[in-house]
């Protein structure tokens, strides 16, 4: 009898850290001891915390492993299966009281988080439709099919107050019945995969942990609107997630839960997968309807709406990943559960993913409502290395960054947006006093401005020119009356561009200058960095009281600009030739290089002085 | 596939993955300790294992633990309820161990003979 379960995590980001390597030492390691009939090992999707990747979880104890290298193998089955104890090198560590962490369920990380998407993710082996039957799987769908009619399913979708997840907001049951309105047929449904945020990968841990509940909720939305095929537009760059889906879709067409007559009525329903070519607009969704019929990705003008004229011209309702899986727990626990969760006006969960300076990256399922504070400091176990917060970009490239006196904000649409951010795909991004706005907006915008597809002017040319501005601004070339300038691109951008990515692409430049804007006046005014960010505002000088003069930066230095002083021990950094990379500060081991962005505090001594450095030649450029 | 088979479906999948969802009746454990295993404390977790599976117990998870204490009195197994009642058997050999499986963890009938202690604690104090 199979008295333990290690469920051994095999998303994209365990994978990459080894997971499967550790996989096979398990399998060894358990014949060798003869518990390969006792302990069961599962691999399940992502659980949330790639950083300590590959995670770990024993079952039925409940403890969780970091960090589970095949190396760690052999210690942790004589520790864990056969002594009976916690292999204790390899529990994680609570940031902020620094105890190990025993169980899952005593980790603030997880036991803060409220699970409905992604109840089933890390908990079952998503390439077995058994697994997900056993935790209610297709009964959804089953009930649906049998027991309701399709302006049942769409009212109790409304009752539940169910938004869009893809980070605008729009009441999905309302969309779906303005799709069941529409008089033309065949009728499609989408499911948008097409995740291209950075930070942002909630949809792909879905897609990779629990493929058949975005498939199940795309077939009940398919029922209640009267489709009959569907897609599922997803990018390439998601090879795991792809394979699963392909996996999950098989095997529901051989459980009967995809194709013919399904439970016995005369409802039929065709999945197909399709491959996104790589581009962020694509995720927008009249582009992505081009791209799903082989065409350019490109978007159009709204309207008509895909609901009128879709794809091939034909009624198309477009959902998010984590929109369709959300319709299955609905329909089994009810519409009046879900709207008793969340805040009046955004009900139930959302995932979001943590990232950038913060102790526990990963994602994370909470109710809308949770304030950005308890998202970063309790379940996001604050700043790492003592640092200060400053702010979280929430919504990816085209929200907007969010001070440290907003942080007690709920989260839900209406309170971003009042702040200049947006939900986005609920990516959060946190940044700390180590953070320059100014470099801030110009990386994001940057993205945007690569990833317009350049069809209209607004969108095409003004985030290049703003993005312009902003690299002067970041090279000391700013001018005084750049920032009116940047307002005023910024507005008609968003007023002008076609679809929303040219809409949404000043919203970091718009919420920096609107809450650091005096960081802008000091790299405009006085040239100066604060936060010691931006390169060209930077110098680098020796501390000579200590420095010992071991060379070490004169030979790391990659421009060959730090010489030494004829008969002394003092180095010199030549300011006109550093170009400012910092690997001299990197390498001092006695803290005597100093960064700073007020300008060198002494200059180096004429030339004639200097002595060439063993093993180093002096340059030549001068 | 019709309702009745997707719930049939189920039942039979759900064996699989109960272990995770952690809210079983009874807990075994098994003084796993030196002396624990020296007794045959492995050999009758392996009777007893089977014993459970032979019999579709589907109540019960079982763990192993380190040296319970009582060391003369090895092999030990420990039964916790939810409870919070603990029930202590010692010197168990392979038919004490089917016959705990079938009496207590089966009928919730603690086994005379074979049973050293038996304490209820609170809730509260059950470890997870």
């Amino acid at each position: 009898m199979i008295r333990s379960h290690i469920l051994v995590c095999t998303g994209t980001g365990c994978t990459s850290s080894g997971s499967l390597t550790t996989r096979d030492a398990l399998v060894t390691e358990l014949k060798k001891h003869g518990l390969e009939n006792e302990i069961e090992i599962v691999e399940t999707g992502c659980m949330g915390r790639c950083d300590l990747g590959p995670v770990s979880l024993v079952h039925p104890d409940g403890t969780f492993y970091k960090n589970v290298l095949a190396a760690d193998v052999p210690a942790l089955v004589e520790e864990h299966f056969l002594k009976g104890r916690p292999y204790k090198k390899l529990l994680p560590e609570d940031p902020i009281t620094h105890n190990a962490v025993l169980t899952q369920a005593d980790f603030t990380f997880f036991n803060r988080q409220m699970r409905i998407v992604r109840d089933n993710c890390g908990i079952i082996d998503p390439e077995k439709i058994e697994e997900y039957i056993a935790r209610d799987g297709y009964l959804a769908l089953g009930k649906v099919l049998t027991e309701m009619k399709p302006e049942q399913v769409i009212a109790e979708i409304k009752t539940s107050g169910l938004r869009g997840r893809g980070g605008a907001g729009f009441p999905t049951g309302k969309k779906w019945e303005i799709m069941r309105n529409a008089p033309d047929l065949p009728k499609y449904v989408v499911c948008n995969a097409d995740e291209g945020d950075p930070g942002a990968f909630m949809n792909r841990s879905v897609l990779e942990g629990d493929p058949h509940s975005v498939l199940e909720g795309m077939t009940i939305g398919a029922y209640a609107m009267g489709a009959t095929r569907g897609f599922v537009y997803i990018r390439a760059e998601y090879g795991l997630a792809v394979k699963r889906l392909h996996i999950a879709i098989e095997q529901a067409y051989k459980y009967g839960m995809l194709g013919k007559q399904l439970f016995g009525t005369n409802f039929d329903f065709d999945v197909e997968v399709r491959i996104g070519a790589g581009a962020f607009v694509c995720g927008e969704e009249t582009a992505l309807m081009r791209s799903v019929e082989g065409r350019r990705g490109q978007p159009q003008p709204r309207p008509p709406f895909p609901a009128q004229r879709g794809l091939w011209g034909k009624p198309t309702n477009i959902n998010n990943v984590e929109t369709w899986a959300t319709i299955r727990p609905i329909m089994l626990r009810g519409a009046k559960w879900f709207a008793s969760i969340g805040t009046e006006k955004t009900k139930g969960t959302k995932v979001f993913c943590l990232a950038g300076k913060i102790n526990n990256t990963g994602v994370a399922e909470l109710p809308y409502g949770t304030t950005l504070r308890e998202m970063i400091f309790e379940v996001g176990g604050g700043i790492p290395n003592g640092k200060k917060f400053k702010a979280v970009q929430a919504g990816g490239p085209s929200g907007g960054v969010i001070p440290e006196q907003h942080i007690d904000e709920p989260i839900d649409y209406e309170s971003l947006q009042k702040l200049g951010s947006i939900m986005g795909s609920g990516g959060l991004v946190v940044m700390d006093e180590d953070s320059c706005m100014v470099d801030v907006a110009r990386f994001f915008l940057d993205f945007c401005c690569d990833e317009s597809c350049g069809k209209c002017p607004p969108c095409r040319v003004g985030t290049r020119q703003m993005l312009n501005i902003l690299d002067r601004i970041t090279k000391g070339e700013g001018e005084l009356d750049d920032i009116g300038k940047l307002h005023d691109l910024a507005a008609m951008v968003k007023d002008t561009s076609l679809c929303g990515l040219g809409q949404t692409a000043p919203n970091p430049v718009l919420t920096t200058l609107r809450y650091f804007r005096h960081e802008y006046e000091e790299h405009i005014l006085h040239k100066r960095c604060p936060a010691q960010v931006c390169r060209d505002l930077l110098s680098f000088t020796i501390n000579h009281d200590k420095c010992v003069g071991c060379s070490v930066c004169a030979r790391n230095c990659p421009t060959n600009t730090i010489y030494k002083v004829k008969g002394q021990k003092k180095y010199y950094i030549v300011e006109e030739d550093c170009i400012h990379c910092g690997a001299c500060l990197d390498t001092c081991k006695f803290e005597s290089i100093i960064k700073a962005s007020e300008g060198p505090s002494h200059t180096a001594p004429p030339r004639p002085e200097f002595e060439p450095i063993p093993g180093r030649k002096m340059a030549v450029s001068r | 596939m019709n309702l009745d088979e997707l719930k049939k479906l189920k039942d039979k999948a759900q064996r699989q993955v109960a272990l995770r969802e952690g809210n079983k009746k009874y807990r075994v454990v098994f003084s796993m300790g030196t002396s624990g295993i020296a007794a045959g404390a492995r050999e009758i977790m392996t009777a007893m294992l089977d014993e459970i599976d032979k019999r579709g117990v589907d109540n019960v998870e079982v763990a192993v633990t380190g040296e319970i204490g009582l060391v003369d009195a090895e092999p030990v197994i420990r039964i916790e309820d939810r409870s919070g009642e603990k029930v202590t058997y010692a010197k168990v050999n392979a038919d004490a161990a089917r016959k705990i499986v079938t009496e207590h963890l089966q009928k919730g009938k603690v086994v005379d003979g074979l049973a050293v202690g038996k304490v209820k604690e609170k809730e509260a104090e059950r470890p997870k």
